[in-house]
């Protein structure tokens, strides 16, 4: 039936369009597009810059602060976000729906406190939780990690309860007493840690009716996650900084295939491949090493365990201290089981460094000729080698900076800068230009005639893990944001040639408008529905009318493409409802009207037999005859 | 949408099970063992220890003689069960018998709700025709394991003092026997109808249970899953134990809560997540404790020297509650800790007493939070006496719970980061004060035992593992004291160790929500439809129901549910809908519009895009016309066109029939009846003009 009538039409070319009845504006369907349907990044910090990440997004009409970093290269007011951007009135609850933190690096939460103790911002905040390791799934890392540990008790996740919201405070705690002048106090720190909450990875909070965030995996450091947030059908993942490729101690980041108008991704160290350091065992000649405090995380660690093989292999006697008074997890290193005074070093003797216990207490005792202990003052100007890890790494301030004073003018000695050094930084001076001054404070000057050796193992993501995520995730826009601008101009090349998405790297204090999905919500019928999601036939091009073959013949599968039609019915008072073809008449209370077509032409008439005529199947059959001497094939619908 | 109530199940032990079909999918929540019908099994020979003057036949003897059936069978109707009355044999598990009457390769989903509720997976995932996808959270998937794992290696000792059993029914599953049992234990075996009867099966083996769990596919936290792209499913926290759950299921059609037993405020696990079900269109409320309660407190009287303290007094406070505020801050966390408080008071003064205290226990996360408390008694008190632990899983269980802070409540939550444990049993076992070992038989427990002492051990139906050596060692001694859950049917479950010199200790433990809950929840939840059990105690019906309509639904009866939406919602790629052309038709309040895209399904949301093909193919469409032809619309029509004709005036025109004859660009004929029109034309140009003047007047698509 459908297809004669589908012939007959075809047959006569009917063209038709409607656009003399179009009734757009009466059509509840075409809603103005409101302002809310835009997504608004405000960057409030790590714009073409690395340091204190903070970027506000607009979506759906809600608003969420991705990270609440500390820029370490400054000491004025560029430390901190602009936050007056978010809300003149300082009205900070209503302005924000909820802050998110990646992770607990002080780049990426350093500014918490700050905002909610001082700027007064008293709504959700969300940092994960706690983490098991599936630890039997990474077989290096249970060798490496944990050696005491037997397959059998490996059947168990462990968990590590360590995760973004155990350390921040610590982290933060670090960062106050290295200020210059206190800006905020340790209880000042409990409280703002109070209006946390811990959220699992995986775990779909639903922050408010339409605001939905999950965290993903992120490796990097223990507790990094990334976070996709969904309003309506706009979505956007957030990173923070992550890593692509498992290292000996974290897997790399991992994230369902997700539909995403937005990819906001930090590209911090996007240039150094991660791997090809490890293996490289040169940096083990040096006597000094300034370890990073404020970046302490597995990177500490891994160096103390490379350390350790190196020490073992060469047979090596020189001692290796921490520098105790400052750094409160170099004490724990040292002595496990005392000094728990105050909660602080309790919780990092429990969570924090678990792990850094079981690295020490492993070989600790294989290798006697390691010293791994306490740092005194009077050590700095003792004679003979020594290897002492120093906090802050960047060295800008505190110990470390004691310690370089002392040690840098003698070219004996080597600096090895782990992670990376924010610029105002002496850390970043020794990193960036081989001067042999560098400034230290206003006045102060220091002939460095040391050898620096910069260690860049830091987990950050390299460009290969970024481009992948990219074109994993496939989003419709990617911001790029935490890099230097040169890396962020070559990495926007790379991903519009080679993966044809739009991409964007905002200043600080920019705003970047990106079109969202949009979609509409109607109804739709069962039958609707279910002969959309029936493969379709159409009819075959070559539909020859002479070859008399079956009408299953006519009938091509179409591959792929499952084209739905159906009608869609808008009602002013009620929802748009999408209705098939045949439940059309039915709701609209109309019977149909068919047109139907009588072809003539004229058949002469010698013989009776001769010229049967061959009839439509489908004959209409009251169909009144012409006058003319003809035969009537009539097709109908 | 369609649901039938396989099983109401009965109590925290043996959660309910149902079978839901949505959207041509069928659901099976949860699928428990009656592990409380293991009472009619008795675990050792009860003539040993039978008192001599107790007068007795050799029960060996009577269960391979059917001679004096009769005179037997009319004395166990009218005498009360005894203890030779129970069946000597190696032990079979009872799962829902109605659910093998289903087959089982049409279920595609299994939700688990507790770790109770997945003790019978292994005989469906034995089944090769299963091949169901299961969903558990991962608290309750390793728990259930280690249950599972608990059952098998306790059942192996049953196996060893019956001797290895036949291939083929059962001695006792014979009817001859079935017929000579006592009607109590004949009930529990068959049912009143003896449908139950098919529900028996012989336990599973260690390589089941890992087979099962191999494919079960845990859950996070509130981690959604999407089955088949169609289902969006997700378990959220229902606070009766660690790692139990609600569910919701959604499509793009209905979206549907599963109400299992809940606790508002819990003092170990997660706390009753209720916001999170809010806004779903369908509950099915499957929370029968409340009627459970009633069931078991009039039947079964304890044993002569008991005491019981009665779950009752709950009720009678904060009856008036309006507010959905007020829900959670009932007394029941202080009611948990009262009644914990008043077991380790009893224990405390039955060790005092030189007698030892055993505690089978069911519930996990009571028995770690007995356990803190009493530790906290005895140090009180200033006794020391070992408490063990005698169970395969101890170890593995005492572990996983302090590493699942996700299920636990936020007071516990606040301790990691406080650097403490979880539960407090790590600590006592670092102290030495807690013991663990994996079974009575163990070298250490041997060389660790000094009495008195508390003991924990599974299991409670007080037939499996350690229990039943310890009971029969205390059972005797005054000075002892056993700590049993209510409602476990503990007249039949204590038979065999009786006479009963040993003090019982009957507690009961909130196991779901409050009646007087229930109605500020439904309002809370705002359901359009509720289905709920029949036999809810009717009192709390009649409040309920004013803004959502109440499906009672009883055992095994099929019930077509109403769909709450006809349609399907779906969403309009923005694209897609600015490329329609809508036309305004009737008096201007409906536009229609062509719809050409592709459908697409993705996490259980239709999305209809536009397809690559643009709006021209539309040759390939039907135009779809409805109305009468009005003839002088018609001739306008035409004219305009510049089309000349004439109405034919001979052609019935009584009928409703016109007939258009045009002569001018050439011959041609449009006749027009009420519900159809032909045009006649030898030119294919002409006709095609013709086709759209008449469409052009036409209302049509």
């Amino acid at each position: 039936m459908e297809t004669t009538a589908a012939a007959a039409t075809i047959f006569f070319g009917v063209k038709k369009s409607y656009k003399t009845k179009t009734a757009r504006d009466a059509v509840p369907l075409h809603t103005k597009p409101s302002p809310n349907m835009a997504i608004k990044c405000l960057v409030l910090g790590a714009g073409q810059e690395v340091g204190k990440s903070c970027v506000v997004v607009s979506i759906g009409g809600k608003r969420i602060m991705f990270d609440c970093g500390l820029h370490m290269g400054h000491n004025d007011h560029r430390k901190y976000p602009d936050f007056s951007r978010i809300s003149k009135s300082g009205d900070f609850d209503s302005a924000l729906t909820c802050v998110v933190i990646t992770h607990f690096h002080l780049d990426h939460i350093g500014a918490l406190v700050y905002f909610t103790e001082v700027c007064g911002y008293n709504g959700p905040i969300y940092m994960t939780g706690w983490f098991k390791f599936a630890i039997a799934a990474n077989e290096f890392f249970q060798v490496a990690i944990f050696p005491p540990y037997s397959a059998v008790q490996l059947s168990l996740p462990i968990l590590r309860p360590y995760p973004t919201k155990a350390l921040a405070p610590l982290m933060l705690e670090d960062s106050r007493k290295l200020m210059e002048e206190e800006q905020f106090s340790n209880d000042q720190i409990k409280n703002c840690m109070k209006k946390v909450t811990a959220v699992d990875l995986k775990q779909t909070v639903q922050v408010d009716d339409e605001l939905q965030i999950r965290a993903y995996y992120a490796g990097h450091v223990l507790g990094a996650a990334m976070f996709y947030a969904k309003v309506g059908d706009s979505a956007i993942v957030y990173t923070g900084d992550y890593n692509m490729t498992p290292d000996r101690h974290l897997g790399a980041a991992q994230i369902d295939p997700l539909e995403l108008d937005l990819l906001i991704t930090d590209i911090s160290d996007g240039s150094v491949t991660f791997h090809a350091v490890l293996q490289n065992d040169s940096f083990m000649d040096f006597t000094a090493v300034l370890n990073n405090g404020s970046f302490m995380d597995f990177a500490y660690k891994e160096l103390c365990m490379l350390m350790d093989d190196y020490w073992e292999r060469m047979n090596l006697k020189v001692p290796i201290y921490f520098s105790a008074d400052e750094d409160p997890v170099s004490c724990q290193l040292q002595d496990p089981k005392g000094q728990t005074d105050g909660p602080v070093s309790e919780v990092l003797n429990r969570f924090l460094f678990l792990d850094a216990f079981e690295l020490v207490g492993s070989w600790v005792p294989s290798g006697d000729n390691v010293d791994f202990s306490d740092f005194d003052r009077s050590f700095i100007n003792a004679s003979g080698p020594c290897v002492l890890f120093a906090s802050p790494g960047m060295i800008s301030g505190g110990f470390s900076l004691e310690v370089f004073k002392q040690w840098a003018p003698s070219e004996k000695n080597l600096i090895a800068l782990p992670g990376y050094c924010v610029a105002g930084t002496v850390g970043h001076q020794l990193k960036s230009d081989k001067s042999t001054r560098v400034h230290v404070g206003k006045e102060t000057q220091v002939d460095v005639r040391c050898q620096i050796h910069h260690l860049s193992f830091s987990p950050h993501t390299d460009e290969k893990g970024i481009m992948d995520l990219i074109k994993f995730l496939s989003p419709k826009h990617v911001m790029l944001v935490h890099g230097e601008l040169p890396k962020m101009v070559k990495l926007k090349e790379k991903i519009e040639s080679d993966l044809g998405i739009k991409c964007c790297y905002p200043a600080n204090n920019s705003t970047v408008e990106i079109a969202s999905t949009q979609s509409v919500k109607i109804n739709a019928t069962d039958s609707f529905v279910q002969k959309c999601l029936r493969p379709n036939f159409e009819l075959s091009n070559n539909s020859d009318s002479s070859s008399q073959q079956c009408n299953a013949a006519l009938l091509r599968r179409t591959e792929g493409s499952r084209v739905a039609e159906g009608i869609l019915v808008m009602d002013k008072t009620k929802r748009a409802k999408a209705v098939d073809r045949d439940e059309l008449l039915p709701l609209l209370g109309a019977d149909e009207h068919l047109i139907g077509f009588a072809y003539c032409c004229p058949v002469s008439l010698s013989s009776s037999d001769s010229a049967q005529p061959r009839k439509s199947p489908t004959e209409l059959s009251n169909s009144t005859p012409l006058e003319e001497p003809q035969i009537t094939l009539t097709m109908a619908h | 949408m369609k649901h039938i109530c396989l099983s109401k199940g009965g109590g925290f032990n043996f959660p309910p099970c149902h079978i839901l079909e949505i959207g041509g999918f069928r659901i099976l929540v949860d699928c428990p063992l009656d592990l409380s019908a293991l009472a009619i099994f008795c675990p050792f020979q009860t003539d040993f220890y039978r008192t001599p003057n107790c007068e007795s036949s050799d029960s060996k003897t009577k269960w391979h003689s059917f001679s004096c059936e009769r005179d037997r069978k009319r004395r166990r109707i009218e005498e009360p069960v005894e203890a030779d009355d129970l069946i000597p044999a190696e032990p079979w598990y009872k799962a829902v018998a109605n659910l093998h009457l289903w087959d089982l390769s049409s279920i595609d989903v299994v939700l688990i709700t507790s770790f109770t509720g997945m003790l019978g997976l292994p005989f469906l995932t034995n089944n090769v025709r299963f091949s169901a996808k299961i969903y558990a959270t991962e608290a309750t998937a390793q728990l259930g394991k280690l249950m599972m794992e608990d059952l098998v290696s306790m059942h192996m000792e049953f196996r060893q003092y019956y001797g290895p059993a036949d291939s083929g029914l059962p001695q006792w599953m014979k009817w001859e026997a079935l017929e000579s049992l006592h009607l109590d234990v004949r009930n529990i075996v068959m049912g009143n109808d003896g449908a139950q009867l098919g529900g028996w099966q012989p336990l599973y083996s260690a390589a089941d249970v890992n087979e099962c769990m191999r494919k079960v596919q845990t859950l996070k936290y509130a981690e959604e899953a999407c089955y088949n792209g169609a289902l969006v499913i997700k378990a959220f926290s229902s606070g009766l134990d660690i790692g139990t759950c609600n569910w919701t299921i959604s499509s793009s059609k209905s979206r549907i809560a599963y109400l299992s037993s809940s606790i508002f405020y819990s003092l170990h696990a997660m706390s009753f997540d209720y916001h999170s079900l809010r806004g779903n269109d369908l509950v099915l409320f499957s929370d029968f404790s409340s009627m459970m309660d009633t069931d078991s407190s009039g039947g079964s009287c304890a044993s002569q020297s008991s005491m019981t303290i009665d779950s009752m007094n709950l009720s009678d406070e904060n009856t008036n509650e309006a507010t959905i505020n007020a829900l959670g801050n009932t007394n029941e966390s202080s009611d948990v800790m009262d009644k914990l408080a008043f077991i380790c008071s009893c224990a405390v003064d039955s060790v005092g007493n030189g007698g030892s205290v055993l505690i089978p226990f069911g519930r996990v996360g009571i028995m770690l939070q007995l356990l803190e408390q009493m530790f906290a008694s005895l140090e009180s008190s200033g006794l020391e006496v070992p408490v063990f632990i005698v169970s395969s899983v101890a170890e593995e269980m005492l572990d996983f719970t302090n590493v699942v802070p996700e299920w636990l409540c936020k007071e516990r939550q606040e301790k990691l980061y406080l650097g403490e444990a979880l539960f407090g049993h790590a600590k006592q076992i670092k102290a030495k004060k807690l013991h663990l070992f994996p079974a009575i038989h163990s070298a250490d427990l041997v060389k660790m035992w000094r009495e008195p002492c508390i003991v924990f051990t599974p299991h409670w139906s007080l037939r499996l593992g350690p229990v039943v050596h310890l009971l029969r060692r205390w059972c005797r001694d005054p000075n002892s004291l056993l700590v049993m859950e209510h409602g476990t049917g503990a007249e039949l479950a204590l038979l065999p160790f009786s006479p009963m010199a040993m003090k019982v200790l009957r507690c009961s433990f909130l196991s779901g929500i409050m009646m007087q809950e229930l109605q500020p929840l439904l309002d809370f939840l705002q359901p359009n439809v509720i289905l709920f059990p029949k036999d809810l105690p009717a009192a709390h019906l009649s409040s309920i129901g004013s803004s959502f309509s109440l499906h009672p639904y009883s055992e095994n009866e099929i019930m077509n549910v109403p769909n709450t939406r006809n349609d399907h919602e779906i969403k309009l790629d923005k694209k897609l809908a600015s490329q329609l052309l809508p036309r305004m038709i009737g008096e201007g309040t409906i536009a229609i519009a062509r719809l050409r895209g592709k459908l697409e399904l993705n996490h259980g949301e239709h999305i209809l895009r536009s397809c690559r093909e643009s709006l021209d193919s539309s040759q390939s469409r039907m135009q779809l016309h409805w109305g009468s032809l009005d003839p002088n619309l018609l001739e306008k029509a035409l004219q305009k066109r510049g089309i000349d004709g004439s109405w034919s005036a001979n052609a019935g025109a009584n009928d409703g029939i016109h007939v258009f004859r045009i002569a001018n660009p050439s011959s041609a004929l449009i006749e027009i009846h009420a519900m159809y029109t032909i045009i006649s034309s030898a030119d294919e140009t002409l006709s095609s003009l013709l086709v759209e003047a008449v469409s052009s007047v036409l209302e049509g698509i």
